[in-house]
């Protein structure tokens, strides 16, 4: 009965978004990186759009609470990882054609969250591996797990614990670009850090 | 808590779908090249002998499609026909000479009380005057269009000295969006696109079906649970799916053996993709391949004695060899810079693969004999090459504008077919074994 309380409870807002049905998961991601901004929507797929519906609605309803007004006192004890000018908010990696070695201008990136998540290590992050659509599907998704773990294994050289490092593949299934040019395919050859809160 | 997500993402993805309502998913299939000089054949309509209403199933129109869409034949329009005669009938040879049909087919169709029909039809080389064949068959009122395709097989074949591939399925995965949701159906259909069947629903893409030997089971691999890869064995008839290899990393890739007692498959369970054998009985698994390089794709050779399959462990994707017993792997193919996902031909002398040609990805074929490769599309994005059983057509996944569709071209590179959904993309396409 109260399993089926919430279910209804958290069911609605993903209706309501239902009807307004215009920023899709995809697009939300493109514009992302076209902007230069960095936070990416997780692509971890229904499952993760789901949970988002819901736990956005009660994030934002704390920010409220909580009140611009107070942002000073509050910036001392902001989590690292929702400061938006912190590195750590870079949270995508690209990667060259049929590549997984990850490019310098990376490093840095990839060193903060090592650093943080090697001091934080209860805090578990899902690594996604994705690429262009050409090629064939299986290879793909081999290839996009490939590309998760170089991610994986530069942070575990850093002090990061495996086990607090999951890898997935979607391959080609989940551009964050739609298009068949260049453009696209750079943006879709990516790994994303997903943190799990 | 994980449990309530999971309940609740069900109960989304249901609700989308009501509200999505029904995606037509019946392939349309066109000729986009046929062969100069068809050979004209006239398929007279069947005579009916039983009571109205007759069955809705045009036997003789089916099969006249039957052949047009082989890209070989063309039919001649009913209105041309000067006589309509059936299997009973003298047939006035002088008559179908006069529109220049080589050959004709003529038959009945009788009702035998019940739900069942007897179909009955003769085939004749026109200007020889002679027949060539004769056949009669008795099926329920549910296997008529099967039987229509049956006799088209048999016409096939005494028309052209080749088997064909007409009595036959084609499994694919249709990809829509229905609200937010991307909706991922793996279907079944006759090998004419008609009696399109959902065998699965869901929100995480379907890769790789693979139809068993006996063409009652469908392999596939699926991205569960928030990217998990595993592989599923579905009964087509019941519906019924079993998981078969969820191991952690990636689990994908099936492709039957040909006595359908195993399963080849890529795992990266010991931390990279490896070609691996599941004895579907014992459950055993047996590792063929140890690779730091991506090894995935596995095909069989028809012999069961050896696995072709894609490997990077040479720097760029490459089809390899490697015995089923155990052993080194063996490269198969120099040319080009990218050749993956092999399909076997039914007789074992041709593999076809997705090679790259000048930054487009097509489908080729090699000869494994001389070691000949011949580029057989003209796509940019191919994929996922399928041998008819017959071994006459390659199936494959294409796209046409910013739509996934499915093509077809004949092995001689000279009939081209085009298979396209209503609504939505459609690929990963497999010919099924021949109907036994």
């Amino acid at each position: 009965m109260k399993f089926w309380a919430k279910a209804a409870f958290a069911i609605l807002p993903a209706l309501l978004l239902l009807g307004c049905g215009t920023s899709g998961e995809v697009k939300d991601e493109t514009a992302g990186v076209a902007g230069g901004a960095t936070e990416v929507t997780t692509g971890e797929g229904s499952s993760a759009s789901t949970r988002g519906a819901g736990e956005d609605s009660g994030l934002a309803g704390e920010r409220m609470g909580g009140g611009a007004e107070a942002e000073e006192e509050v910036i001392a004890t902001v989590d690292p990882l929702d400061d938006p000018s912190s590195l750590l908010s870079k949270r995508v990696i690209y990667f060259d054609f049929d590549r997984s070695d990850i490019k310098d201008e990376f490093r840095d990136i990839l060193n903060a969250h090592a650093e943080y998540l090697a001091s934080h290590p209860s805090v578990n992050v899902t690594i996604e591996g994705h690429t262009d659509e050409r090629g064939t599907r299986e290879y793909n998704i081999a290839l996009g797990e490939r590309r998760a773990n170089a991610v994986k294994r530069m942070l575990t050289l850093q002090g990061v614990s495996a086990s607090q490092i999951r890898v997935i593949s979607y391959g080609e299934e989940r551009p964050a670009a739609l298009g068949h040019d260049e453009r696209a395919w750079a943006l879709n050859r990516r790994a994303i850090i997903v943190y799990l809160r | 808590m994980r449990k309530l997500k999971k309940s609740l993402l069900y109960i989304v993805v249901l609700t989308l779908s009501l509200l999505g309502g029904a995606v037509h998913a019946a392939l349309n299939i066109e000729i986009t090249q046929g062969i100069e000089g068809a050979v004209p054949v006239a398929v007279v309509p069947f005579k009916w002998t039983g009571p109205e209403p007759r069955p809705p199933q045009d036997i003789a129109k089916i099969i006249s499609n039957n052949l047009a869409r082989s890209g070989r034949f063309e039919p001649l329009p009913e209105k041309d026909m000067l006589a309509r005669p059936d299997s009973d009938s003298d047939i006035n040879f002088k008559n179908w000479r006069l529109i220049d049909s080589d050959y004709l087919v003529v038959g009945n169709i009788d009702y035998l009380g019940g739900d069942r029909y007897r179909i009955r039809f003769r085939i004749y080389d026109v200007f020889k005057g002679k027949q060539l064949d004769g056949y009669m068959m008795s099926v329920s009122g549910t296997r008529l269009r099967r039987a229509a395709h049956h006799a088209s097989d048999i016409i096939y074949e005494a028309l052209t000295g080749e088997p064909g591939a007409f009595n036959t399925e084609v499994a694919y995965v249709t990809a829509s969006d229905v609200g937010k949701q991307r909706r991922y159906t793996l279907w079944v259909a006759d090998s004419d696109g008609h009696n399109a069947q959902a065998l699965m629903n869901s929100s995480e893409p379907i890769l790789t079906p693979a139809w068993s030997p006996d063409g009652k089971k469908l392999a596939y691999s699926s991205l569960e649970d928030g990217g998990h890869q595993v592989v599923f064995v579905q009964e087509v008839a019941s519906g019924r799916r079993q998981l078969v290899s969820s191991n952690i990393g990636l689990n994908g890739a099936p492709a039957w053996s040909p006595d359908g007692k195993s399963l080849a498959l890529s795992m990266s369970k010991d931390g990279n993709p490896e070609i691996y054998v599941i004895d579907l009985v014992s459950k055993k698994i047996r590792r063929l391949t140890r690779h730091w390089a991506i090894d995935t794709e596995p095909a069989w050779m028809p012999d069961g004695k050896s696995i072709i399959f894609t490997s990077d462990r040479g720097g760029r994707p490459q089809l390899y060899r490697v015995p089923v017993s155990g052993g080194k792997a063996k490269r198969l193919t120099y040319e080009g810079s990218y050749n993956a996902r092999a399909a076997v031909s039914p007789d074992g002398k041709k593999v076809a693969m997705i090679h790259r040609v000048n930054g487009d990805y097509r489908v080729a074929v090699l000869e494994l004999e001389t070691g000949y490769l011949r580029v057989m599309t003209d796509g940019a994005l191919d994929e996922s090459p399928s041998f008819a059983p017959n071994g006459s057509m390659i199936l494959y996944a294409t796209n046409s504008g910013m739509r996934g569709v499915l093509a077809a071209v004949s092995v001689d590179g000279r009939v081209r077919q085009r298979l396209t959904v209503q609504e939505g993309d459609v690929r990963e396409p497999a010919w099924s074994p021949f109907n036994k």
